[in-house]
């Protein structure tokens, strides 16, 4: 009996238990965390590989700058049209978004008592978790009749009796337009510029509001001597991560930017972005030229996400005012 | 100087103008909601969820349509995706916080990063680079693929900061009373941080459940229930986002409606999910 237990209390765990089994693990994990290394090198490579042909056919600064986009009769490919377009959008978005984000924000983390807070919050997030083919559908159904008929036309009309040199940058008030996408854009972005500002403004010292409480400031000078410059690294950021969002927005676009592939690109007329024009006709694409263009503007739309997200990365570690965030 | 009451005047005037900007970014929020909730259940039926799609004449024809396939296909691809981004994400989050020191870190973490902020039709179109154009044709697989390309990031990031919660100490307890590393990990750490994992894979499901973009040319879309059941799995299959994208731009005003409903459906499961991770973080912050 007791030469039994003994023998039970020596015997030292199996290899597989001990140290192979920590071998097998961690070479497993690091298997896994490779593969996630390996999809995002091969997205690079590989859209740059698919969109090759067009590269080199109309060379890398040729098919950036071509404004030709002709998959019908010439089979003459250039991005810019698109560039021009997701910049204009994207950037415009972020203009019409910054006020009012920044804005929920201060009215969240300092003038709201906390349950209001919180049900503010939760509904900002509630923007973001819309599904962008949902505000898409609305947007079709809902928005762009009546911006077309309350604002567009309106506008227009006035501007054919009283400034007809306006007419030419307004253009035709179809609803379906640059317009239309931008106001969509903005909404769609607002709740990540506010989630970056909100934890921003949460991680101002006590010390920094007090002081500025104590030389006599009122409460909208606290927050403007004190805690706005204190995260502005936090606001950044957040509006980095925002014009990323707007970039790479693609259903909601697609649906109500009208679809126009040649420049010039009218205030009301249509247009089309980078990520629109891919969701558009990459099921329609017969010629493989006009498939690999479509993945050279892949290409092209990987490297200015990739520049927007590193420049966010780059900020958001500089002033350290607030960790990674899962979401 | 300007004069005390001047300055508590502009104060009033700040505190106006940052509550209508709140109100103005809401409302478009309600009346979306508004436009949604009224015009789907407007257009829920029982035809709905038990009769396919079809061509668009068989609705002209009189016989009932519905979208069963695209509820069916949504749960096959969504599930699939889930399935194939679960062990990459848990692996690179636990590779992130149980490894800290490997050399590969901080490429993973920048990458992992920025696979996270491409915009989701570049994954649909890397789906389809290794998925479709191996296999030739357009799958529920690609679908999954393309959809487990936007999740595996969010659950990594998710994973990685949920075991960092975790302290130190735990670790080196389990180590000290002899067990193996692997051991540690798997039955002390991973069950303590459940709360977080299970958050991470609820917001990462509903990030992933919306998007429409990767799936246009992965899973494709598809107007009939597949013949066979493999047809879910390695033929075109309708997805929810995808379908709501074809009903709302088609020319019939049936799909229209038809639109309206799915976009009811696909808000109350993403909604669902979100309302469920909020639920676990509630209950973690009272423990």
């Amino acid at each position: 009996m007791s030469d039994n237990n003994t023998k039970k209390i020596n015997v030292s765990p199996s290899a597989l238990y001990g140290w192979l089994g920590d071998r097998i693990f961690a070479v497993s994990v690091f298997v896994l965390g490779f593969i996630v290394i390996f999809t995002t090198l091969a997205m690079a490579i590989s859209l740059y590989y698919e969109g090759s042909e067009a590269i080199t056919r109309f060379g890398f600064w040729g098919f950036l700058t071509g404004e030709k986009w002709d998959p019908a009769i010439t089979m003459e490919f250039g991005a810019w049209p698109f560039i021009v377009g997701t910049v204009s959008t994207s950037l415009g978005a972020l203009a019409l978004s910054f006020i009012p984000a920044i804005a929920i924000a201060v009215f969240t983390a300092e003038y709201a008592p906390h349950w209001l807070s919180h049900i503010i919050e939760n509904l900002v997030n509630l923007i973001a978790a819309v599904p962008s083919v949902v505000i898409g559908i609305w947007g079709v159904f809902v928005f762009t009749p009546w911006i077309r008929d309350t604002v567009e036309i309106p506008v227009y009309i006035w501007s054919l009796e009283n400034a007809p040199g306006l007419t030419p940058i307004l253009g035709n008030p179809i609803g379906y337009g640059m317009m239309t996408a931008t106001i969509i854009l903005t909404i769609m972005i607002i709740p990540f510029t506010t989630a970056l500002t909100v934890d921003a403004f949460r991680m101002v010292p006590k010390e920094q509001r007090e002081a500025a409480s104590a030389l006599g400031a009122t409460k909208w000078e606290v927050i403007r001597m004190a805690v706005i410059p204190y995260s502005r690294g936090g606001i950044l950021a957040g509006t980095m991560l925002s014009l990323g969002r707007a970039i790479g927005e693609t259903m909601a676009v697609a649906m109500l930017i009208g679809n126009k592939n040649t420049l010039p690109f009218t205030l009301f007329g249509p247009g089309s972005t980078m990520a629109s024009v891919i969701v558009n006709e990459f099921r329609e694409a017969v010629e493989n030229i006009h498939l690999t263009s479509l993945m050279a503007v892949g290409f092209y739309l990987f490297l200015i996400s990739l520049i927007v997200n590193l420049a966010a990365a780059y900020i958001q570690r500089k002033y350290a005012v607030t960790g990674g965030r899962a979401v | 100087m300007r004069s005390l009451r001047s300055r508590y005047a502009r104060d009033n005037v700040v505190l106006v103008f940052i509550i209508l900007n709140t109100v103005a970014v809401l409302i478009p929020l309600f009346i979306i909601l508004g436009y949604v909730i009224v015009q789907g259940f407007n257009y829920i039926s029982l035809d709905l969820f038990t009769k396919e799609l079809g061509s668009p004449t068989r609705n002209m024809m009189g016989e009932p349509t519905g979208l069963v396939h695209t509820i069916i296909g949504t749960a096959v691809v969504d599930i699939m995706a889930v399935l194939i981004s679960i062990p990459f994400g848990i692996g690179a989050g636990v590779m992130l916080s149980e490894y800290p020191d490997h050399w590969a870190n901080p490429i993973l973490r920048v990458l992992n990063d920025t696979l996270n902020g491409m915009p989701a039709v570049l994954k649909g179109l890397l789906a389809f680079v290794l998925v479709v154009k191996p296999m030739g044709s357009f799958s529920g697989l690609s679908g999954g693929v393309a959809l487990a390309f936007v999740m595996f990031p969010i659950i990594a990031r998710a994973t990685e900061s949920a075991l960092m919660n975790i302290p130190w100490s735990i670790r080196e307890a389990g180590l000290a009373i002899g067990l193996p590393r692997w051991r540690v990990i798997l039955s002390t750490i991973i069950p303590a941080a459940k709360v977080g994992l299970v958050t991470g894979f609820l917001i990462a499901f509903a990030r992933a459940a919306g998007e429409a973009a990767p799936l246009v040319f992965t899973s494709f879309g598809n107007n009939y229930l597949p013949v066979k059941w493999t047809g879910w799995i390695f033929g075109p299959v309708d997805t929810l986002p995808q379908r709501l994208y074809n009903l709302a731009i088609s020319p019939y005003e049936h799909w229209h409606g038809m639109g309206w409903a799915a976009a009811i459906i696909l808000l109350a499961v993403i909604t669902a999910s979100f309302a469920a991770a909020r639920f676990f973080i509630r209950d973690k912050k009272q423990e």
